[in-house]
């Protein structure tokens, strides 16, 4: 992975300094760090960078400014990699991140999740790389509902659009699981079929299958 | 009573009974201008709202009667209308031409206009006048130098006579401040019997307020200890957590101080998970950003019995009401996971004709008994400052269906 560039949104300096030595710890710059939505508006006007990490709840109203802030920035920069962190798993937050744009390069994570390193920077390497990362926390509250259109899905292929929304490759998935790649594919295209995506490109489909996911 | 205070409560009384003296006049001429004008133009219409405008007449007068109290030192007494419940003109008319007080003022302003105010003028005449011209006499002779008409009645030439004449009219003064005090009294306690509401009908309208008050207190207070600990212990414990897994990296694994890390870094990350369900239960950021819907999606999301919420398009709603219907309805789904052995749950949110409807089904086995815990009870304390209903119908076998209605407007 090549040193990303990044602009982070964090109001407690606290977290602000230590994201900014763990991004560092796994090879990204912090170009700018900000601690409100108007900066984080105005740093990404400066820097242009390979991806923005940002806290939903900011000054001056601790409402969802951050989130607010993140969805405007994918609509004026369309495909600006954005990692919003929330203190809670809100399904909305997520559906609404994913509506972003062409939903691609979008991730909602715990902010608990920075705890676990590793996976934090594969998360953030993963969104800037154009993938979805939804919270498996969101993920696990889903697969409890039992609604349409996931009712058409086997419980496999259920886990594997879980999956797929967390922002797994299918190399990933495949390991996860222990199948083959190939059994995954196949998962995949059953999935695509049985929430009726319209044929698009790849990345754009399992993006889709993930929305579907969240709205279900 | 101390003596000294004697002439400042004269003075105050004086001053109360002059006050009147316009006040009178205004509301005379107010009335008289306003009916005749308006009976005069009904026939053209015009005169209909000059009309309708002499009957809120007593409302300034009783108004200003009111606040003339405090001449007295007294405080003025509170008012006997209430606050229309919808802002604008029309609606404020309509309250007020619907309530007792504005008839009552009316016929107080009739009164005051009419009787009052002739007697008062006569009463302050005979009272004040009359010993003060009396009072006058000597300078009014020296000015004059040869002779004053006292009262236009005696001719006084001769200073000696006048300083008698001054002497009586002080002694008068004296005399009169004992019926101009007792004069004030009592008209005072005619505004109170008139124009203030009963002790027990502000007493309610006191409780109810303060009620809703320390619900709004209590709503803020929640509030604030969410913020708080996400501001505080939630940011500490996540960088606690990071400090932690930054730390295993660099230790070489399967080494003792390794697991060490590995176990602490579980337990911060445990902690969380504790910590934030905890500030979930004590007010949820969803109802603030998303409202209701969202919020209420997110309760069934998490209700470990498959829920499904049917809530439509809701519009923002008045925080306190809001989180009364959130928290009915968590209470209900928490009731259903616990007791109820139920394989699905409803939950319904409806506003129609100025009434929200929430309601919570269960396919469970019924006989829930509402007084059993206290959380339901609490539920229904809460809907009722908010002047809503809470009905729990449980046969034994179910369904239970719990319902609850709140009378609300939507935020503008």
């Amino acid at each position: 992975m090549p040193s990303l560039r990044v602009v982070l949104a964090e109001d407690s300096v606290l977290l602000r300094e230590g994201l900014i030595a763990l991004l560092q710890r796994f090879g990204h710059e912090t170009v700018a760090a900000v601690g409100d939505a108007q900066a984080l508006t105005a740093a990404v006007a400066e820097h242009r960078p390979d991806i923005v990490v940002t806290d939903v709840r900011m000054p001056p109203g601790y409402g969802d400014e951050g989130l607010r802030a993140a969805l405007a920035l994918r609509e004026s920069y369309p495909g600006l990699p954005v990692l919003v962190l929330s203190q809670y798993v809100q399904r909305a937050y997520a559906a609404e991140l994913l509506e972003s744009g062409d939903g691609s390069g979008v991730g909602y994570l715990l902010k608990d999740r920075i705890g676990e390193v590793e996976e934090f920077a594969a998360s953030v390497e993963r969104v800037a790389a154009g993938r979805p990362a939804v919270d498996s926390e969101v993920v696990r509250q889903l697969l409890r509902r039992h609604r349409d259109p996931l009712q058409r899905l086997t419980p496999r292929e259920r886990e594997v659009l879980a999956l797929i929304a967390t922002g797994r490759s299918n190399a990933a998935i495949a390991r996860e699981l222990v199948v083959t790649e190939a059994a995954v594919g196949k998962h995949i295209g059953n999935i695509l079929a049985k929430l009726d995506l319209p044929p698009a490109e790849e990345t754009h489909r399992r993006v889709l299958a993930v929305l579907a996911f969240l709205r279900s | 009573m101390r003596p000294s205070a004697q002439p400042a409560r004269t003075a105050r009384a004086l001053a109360y009974l002059a006050a009147g003296l316009p006040l009178g006049a205004a509301a005379l001429l107010a009335l008289l201008l306003l009916t005749a004008s308006g009976a005069a133009l009904a026939p053209v219409l015009v005169g209909v709202p000059l009309l309708a405008l002499a009957a809120l007449t007593g409302i300034p007068v009783a108004a200003a009667e009111r606040q003339r109290m405090r001449l007295l030192d007294v405080p003025p007494p509170p008012t006997q209308h209430t606050a229309p419940d919808r802002p604008g003109l029309w609606p404020w008319a309509r309250h007020r031409f619907t309530e007792g007080a504005t008839w009552r003022e009316l016929g107080y302003a009739v009164l005051l206009a009419t009787t009052l105010w002739p007697l008062e003028a006569a009463a302050l005449t005979l009272l004040v006048a009359l010993p003060g011209a009396l009072i006058a006499t000597p300078p009014l002779l020296a000015m004059d130098g040869s002779e004053v008409k006292v009262l236009k009645l005696w001719s006084v030439t001769g200073q000696p006579v006048a300083f008698a004449c001054a002497a009586a009219g002080c002694a008068l003064l004296l005399l009169a401040s004992h019926p101009l005090r007792a004069l004030a009294a009592a008209r005072a306690r005619l505004i109170r019997v008139l124009l203030a509401p009963e002790i027990r009908e502000v007493t309610v309208r006191e409780l109810t307020r303060s009620r809703a008050r320390l619900v709004d207190a209590f709503e803020a207070e929640r509030r604030r200890i969410e913020r708080d600990l996400h501001d505080g212990a939630q940011q500490r414990l996540v960088s606690l957590s990071m400090t932690l897994g930054l730390a295993r990296l660099d230790i070489e694994p399967g080494t003792p101080l390794h697991a060490q890390l590995t176990r602490a870094h579980a337990e911060a990350q445990a902690a969380l998970a504790e910590l934030r369900d905890l500030v979930q239960g004590i007010h949820p950021q969803v109802l603030t950003d998303y409202g209701l819907p969202a919020a209420l999606a997110d309760a069934a999301d998490r209700c470990p019995v498959p829920a499904t919420a049917d809530t439509q398009s809701l519009p923002r709603f008045p925080e306190a009401v809001e989180s009364a219907a959130y928290f009915v309805v968590r209470e209900a789904l928490a009731n259903a996971a616990k007791h109820s052995g139920a394989a699905r749950v409803g939950i319904s949110a409806r506003y129609d004709d100025g009434r929200l409807t929430l309601t919570v089904n269960d396919d469970g086995r019924g006989g829930a008994d509402p007084s059993a815990g206290t959380g339901l009870t609490g539920l229904a304390d809460r809907l009722s400052v908010l002047t809503g209903t809470l009905a729990l119908t449980s046969p034994p076998g179910g369904p239970t269906v719990l319902r609850a209605e709140i009378p609300c407007r939507p935020c503008a």
